[in-house]
C-alpha cells in the first residue's frame, strides 16, 4: 500500500513538473506604444508610407504611425476594384512588347527627389518579372506612365534615382543575352549580359526615355543607391553571381568569398553618350502614359536603345569586392559612406567615397573583371562591421550619423555608428525582416523618428488565416538610444520596400476632382443633353452621364446579339468623394470607379438576348439604390429599332 | 436752407466708399453644415452675383425638390447694383447742394432701399423653401425648407446659417452712420 502511494506520489509528481522551454519570442513593447502610435479618429498620420505589394504587383499607402491602410494604387496588376486595366482608358497601361501583362512583381519603390531631399512629385516603382518602371502622380496617386526596358531580365535593382531625378535606374538581376539572341543556356560566360538602364526624368512633365543601357558582364545586378553631395556623380549597384552560375545558384553562385560593387560615373557615361561612343541598337518595348486631359493610357513601342559599352568608355565604370552575395549598397546621408550588406557575410563593409577616389587616383587595382578594374578592397575600405548579426540585408540610415541594418537570418535589427561602425543597439523583427525604411532614410535628409521593418514571416503574430498568412510591417521608434518597438501592421502581397514622407509635402496638393470642363476624352458627355446612343456597324457606343441619383439614358433598346457595345460614362459630379460606379449584369469587364468629372469606358460584348440591368456600384446617395437602367438585348437581325432615354414613361396603351 | 455740417460732409464720402465695397466683397453668406461636408458648404451673395458652391447645393437640393439657383434667374443683380449706383450718385448731388435736407431724403432713400432690399431676399427665401417640386424623392410632411433671414436654423440634416459678409457690414455700417449723422445734423440745426 505504501509502495502504491509512493508509486502514485512519483508520478504526480513528474506530471507536474514543466517541461524545459526555449526563450519565447514574445515582444516587450515599452508602456507608452499605444500612445505614440493611437492617431485619434479624425486626426491625420505624421507620414505617408507608400509600401510595395510584392507579388500583388500594386503600391500600397500607409499612416504612420498608425499603419492604417489608406490606398492600394494599381501599378502593374489589374485592379477589378476600379477597372484599372480593364477599362478601355487603362488598358494600355499594362501593354507590353507580348500584349498585355495582368500582373508583376512589384518589389522597390523611390520618390522623387530635388537636390537630394524629397520633392513630393512622383513615386517610382519598379517590376521584376517583365522589366518596367512605374511613376505614380502624387498629385492623384495614380499611375501616370510604364516605361519596359529591354536588354534586362529580373529588373530588381530599381528605381532608384539620383539627387535631383535626373535618373531613374534599371538594372538586370537575372542575365540574358541582348536582342533575344538564341543561345545556349550553357554559353552564359560568353552571351549573357547583366545591363543598368539609365532612365531620364523629365523635369517637368516627368516623363520617362531609356537615355542609355550600359552593358556590364552576366552576372545579377542587385539593390543599388545614387551618390549624394560629393558622390553625387556616381551610381553604386551590389551585385552577385559573379561566379557566373547558370544552374543551382543557390551553391554555385554562392562560392566567392567576394562579389562587387560596380560604381558608376553616370555623369561620365552621360558625356560619353553625348560624344556618340554608344551604339544604337535595335530593341523593342512598350512605352505607356496615361495622358491627364483626354483620361486615356496609350501605347508606343519603341526602337532602339542606345548602349554603352565599358570597353569604349574608360573610367566610367569600376569594380569594388564586397563580401559575400551582397543585396544592396546603401550610401549615407553626408555621400561619403557607401554600405555593402553581403547577406551571407559575417560582418557588414563600409567603404569610403573619398578612399574609392583616391584608388582610382592612385590606380589601386587588384586586377580588372572583363576589363572592369577592380580597385583593392582595402584601399576602398572605411572600415567593417563586426559581428552585426547573421545576414545583413539592407542599412537606411537616421540624421544623428547612425546606420541601421536588417539581418533577415537573425531577425533583428542593428543600430551602428557610421563613424566608428560601433554596434549600438540590437531588437528583434517578427520575422525574416527584408528591407528597412526610415522616412527620408535613403536622401540626404533622413527623419531620426520612425523606423519600419518590412518583414516576410508572421507565423504567430495574427490570428491564423490558413496556409496563407500575411506579410507584415513594424513601427519602430528610433528617437532614443534604443530603439522601441511600437506596432506591428499586416501589409498587402509582399512588403519588399517603402518610402516615407511628411504628409505636409503632399497632402494638400491632392486632386480633389476633375474639372469636367478640361475633359478631352474623345466620348465625354458634357452634360445629360449630350447623351446619346450612336450604333457604327455591330458597334455600338452609349454616351452616358452618371450624376446623383440618375443615369442618362436609363432605357436602351435596339442593342442585338452580335454587336459590341462600348459604355462610356461621364461623372457629372464637380465634388470631392463623389465617385459612381457602374457595373453591367453578365459583363466580363470588371466595374468601373469614376471619379468626378471623368469618364470611363466599359466594353460589353452583347453575346446572349435578355434584359440587362446596369446600376451604380458606389453608395453614392440616399437615392444610391434607384440608381440604375435596363439594356435590352434583341436577337441577331432583329428589327428593334434603337430607342434611348431617361425619365420616358410609355403610355398604358403602348405597354401591351 | 441750413447747411451740412463737415462732419455731414465727410459722412457722405464715407457712405459712398462703404458702398462701394459691394463690388469687392460679397454682402452676405449662408452656410451650411452636414456630418458628410465637414469643411461646409458656403454661398456667397454678391451684389451682382451669387457664387460659392451653389452647383453643390443646386445637386443636394433636387432630393427635397428645391429649385436651383441660377445667375440669370435674379433680377436684382442688375436693379441692385444700378439702385445703389444712382444712389452713390445723388450722394454727390447732396454733396453739392449742401443742404440738410438733402441729407436727410437721401438717408430716407436709403432706409427704403434697406427694407426693400430685406423684404425681397426674405420674400425670394421664402419661395425657395416653399415651391417644391411635386415630384421630389423624398418628402417630409410639413417640412418646409426657407432659409433664415439672419441667423441659426437647422434644416434636415442641415445647420444653416445667415449672415452679413464683409460689404454687408459695410452696407450695414453706411445705414448707421446715416442714422447717425441724421440725428446729429437734426440737433445742430435745432441747437441753432
Amino acid at each position: 500500500m505504501n509502495k502504491l502511494l509512493l508509486m502514485l506520489g512519483a508520478v504526480a509528481l513528474i506530471a507536474s513538473l514543466q517541461s524545459c522551454k526555449m526563450k519565447s519570442a514574445d515582444s516587450a513593447v515599452a508602456g507608452d506604444a499605444a500612445q505614440k502610435v493611437y492617431v485619434a479618429p479624425g486626426k491625420y498620420d505624421e507620414y505617408y508610407n507608400f509600401v510595395s505589394g510584392g507579388f500583388s504587383g500594386q503600391v500600397t499607402v500607409y499612416g504612420l504611425p498608425s499603419g492604417r491602410l489608406l490606398k492600394v494604387i494599381p501599378v502593374f496588376s489589374v485592379f477589378p476594384e476600379n477597372g484599372y486595366g480593364y477599362s478601355e482608358e487603362t488598358k494600355a497601361m499594362l501593354n507590353t512588347t507580348n500584349g498585355p501583362i495582368p500582373w508583376d512583381d512589384q518589389h522597390h519603390l523611390e520618390l522623387s527627389q530635388t537636390n537630394g531631399k524629397q520633392d513630393g512629385r512622383w513615386l517610382f516603382a519598379n517590376a521584376n518579372n517583365t522589366p518596367r518602371v512605374a511613376r505614380i502622380d502624387l498629385n492623384t496617386f495614380k499611375t501616370t506612365e510604364i516605361l519596359q526596358i529591354p536588354n534586362s531580365a529580373g529588373n530588381h535593382s530599381s528605381p532608384f534615382a539620383t539627387e535631383n531625378t535626373e535618373y531613374v535606374v534599371a538594372g538586370t538581376r537575372f542575365s540574358v543575352p541582348l536582342g533575344d539572341a538564341d543561345v545556349p543556356i550553357s554559353s552564359f560566360k560568353k552571351n549573357f549580359k547583366s545591363t543598368a538602364s539609365f532612365i531620364s526624368v523629365d523635369k517637368n512633365t516627368g516623363h520617362m526615355n531609356i537615355a542609355f543601357q550600359i552593358v556590364l558582364p552576366g552576372m545579377n545586378l542587385d539593390l543599388s543607391h545614387a551618390g549624394k553631395g560629393p558622390s553625387h556623380d556616381w551610381f553604386f549597384f551590389s551585385c552577385y553571381n559573379t561566379e557566373q552560375a547558370y544552374t543551382l545558384l543557390e551553391v554555385n553562385a554562392s562560392q566567392k568569398d567576394k562579389d562587387f560593387i560596380v560604381a558608376v560615373n553616370w555623369k561620365k557615361a552621360e558625356e560619353y553618350a553625348k560624344a556618340g561612343k554608344g551604339h544604337k541598337m535595335a530593341a523593342t518595348y512598350a512605352h505607356n502614359t496615361f495622358d491627364e486631359s483626354t483620361q486615356k493610357a496609350s501605347t508606343v513601342i519603341e526602337k532602339e536603345v542606345l548602349v554603352l559599352d565599358p570597353k569604349d568608355c574608360p573610367d566610367m565604370v569600376y569594380m569594388i569586392p564586397c563580401p559575400k552575395s551582397p543585396h544592396g549598397a546603401d550610401v549615407d546621408p553626408t555621400g561619403e559612406y557607401i554600405v555593402g550588406s553581403g547577406k551571407l557575410a559575417a560582418l557588414i563593409p563600409v567603404f569610403s567615397f573619398s578612399k574609392i577616389m583616391k584608388a582610382i587616383q592612385d590606380k589601386q587595382f587588384e586586377g580588372d573583371f572583363y576589363g572592369i578594374p577592380v580597385i583593392k578592397y582595402e584601399a576602398a575600405l572605411h572600415g567593417e562591421v563586426k559581428k552585426p548579426g547573421l545576414g545583413p540585408l539592407h542599412t537606411e540610415f537616421d540624421n544623428k550619423g547612425n546606420a541601421y541594418t536588417s539581418m533577415f537570418l537573425s531577425s533583428e535589427v542593428v543600430k551602428w555608428r557610421l563613424s566608428d561602425l560601433e554596434v549600438l543597439d540590437r531588437v528583434p523583427t517578427y520575422y525574416s525582416v527584408g528591407h528597412l525604411m526610415v522616412p527620408g532614410g535613403d536622401t540626404r535628409d533622413p527623419s531620426g523618428k520612425y523606423l519600419v521593418a518590412y518583414n516576410k514571416i508572421t507565423k504567430d503574430r495574427y490570428l491564423p488565416t490558413g496556409p496563407e498568412l500575411c506579410q507584415s510591417a513594424q513601427l519602430y521608434d528610433i528617437s532614443g538610444d534604443k530603439m522601441k518597438l511600437l506596432l506591428d501592421f499586416p501589409t498587402i502581397g509582399e512588403p519588399h520596400y517603402g518610402q516615407a514622407c511628411l504628409a505636409s509635402l503632399i497632402k494638400d496638393k491632392q486632386v480633389k476632382f476633375y474639372d469636367i470642363a478640361k475633359n478631352k476624352n474623345e466620348f465625354v458627355s458634357m452634360g445629360e443633353k449630350q447623351t446619346k446612343v450612336v450604333r457604327t456597324g455591330n458597334r455600338v457606343d452609349v454616351y452616358m452621364t452618371a450624376i446623383r441619383s440618375h443615369l442618362v439614358p436609363d432605357n436602351i433598346e435596339g442593342v442585338n446579339v452580335g454587336d459590341e457595345v462600348y459604355f462610356h460614362v461621364t461623372n457629372l459630379e464637380q465634388d470631392w468623394d463623389v465617385p459612381h460606379g457602374f457595373a453591367v449584369k453578365n459583363s466580363t469587364a470588371a466595374d468601373l470607379l469614376i471619379m468626378p468629372g471623368e469618364t470611363l469606358t466599359m466594353k460589353v460584348d452583347a453575346n446572349k438576348q435578355g434584359i440587362y440591368p446596369f446600376y451604380c456600384t458606389d453608395f453614392c446617395s440616399a437615392l444610391h439604390q434607384e440608381m440604375s437602367g435596363y439594356m435590352r438585348v434583341s436577337p441577331k437581325g432583329a428589327n428593334v429599332p434603337l430607342k434611348y432615354g431617361t425619365g420616358v414613361v410609355a403610355a398604358d396603351a403602348a405597354t401591351k | 436752407m441750413k447747411k451740412i455740417t463737415n462732419a455731414g460732409k465727410a459722412s457722405v464720402i464715407l457712405v459712398i466708399l462703404f458702398l462701394a465695397t459691394l463690388w469687392v466683397f460679397p454682402m452676405w453668406r449662408i452656410d451650411l453644415r452636414a456630418p458628410q461636408y465637414p469643411g461646409g458648404l458656403s454661398m456667397k451673395i454678391w451684389i451682382n452675383d451669387v457664387k460659392g458652391d451653389v452647383d453643390i447645393i443646386n445637386g443636394l437640393n433636387h432630393y427635397i425638390g428645391m429649385n436651383t439657383i441660377h445667375k440669370k434667374d435674379f433680377p436684382e443683380f442688375v436693379f441692385l447694383p444700378d439702385t445703389i449706383m444712382i444712389f452713390m450718385g445723388l450722394g454727390l448731388v447732396v454733396l453739392l447742394l449742401n443742404k440738410k435736407v438733402g441729407y436727410y431724403i437721401w438717408t430716407l432713400l436709403f432706409a427704403f432701399i434697406g427694407i426693400f432690399s430685406f423684404y425681397d431676399f426674405y420674400k425670394w427665401e421664402y419661395n425657395y423653401g416653399h415651391n417644391l417640386d411635386p415630384a421630389a424623392p423624398i418628402k417630409v410632411p410639413g417640412m418646409s425648407y426657407q432659409p433664415p433671414l439672419f441667423g441659426y436654423k437647422k434644416l434636415l440634416n442641415f445647420e444653416v446659417l445667415s449672415q452679413p459678409d464683409i460689404a454687408g457690414w459695410f452696407y450695414i455700417g453706411a445705414g448707421v452712420i446715416l442714422v447717425g449723422i441724421t440725428i446729429y445734423e437734426w440737433r445742430k440745426s435745432i441747437a441753432k
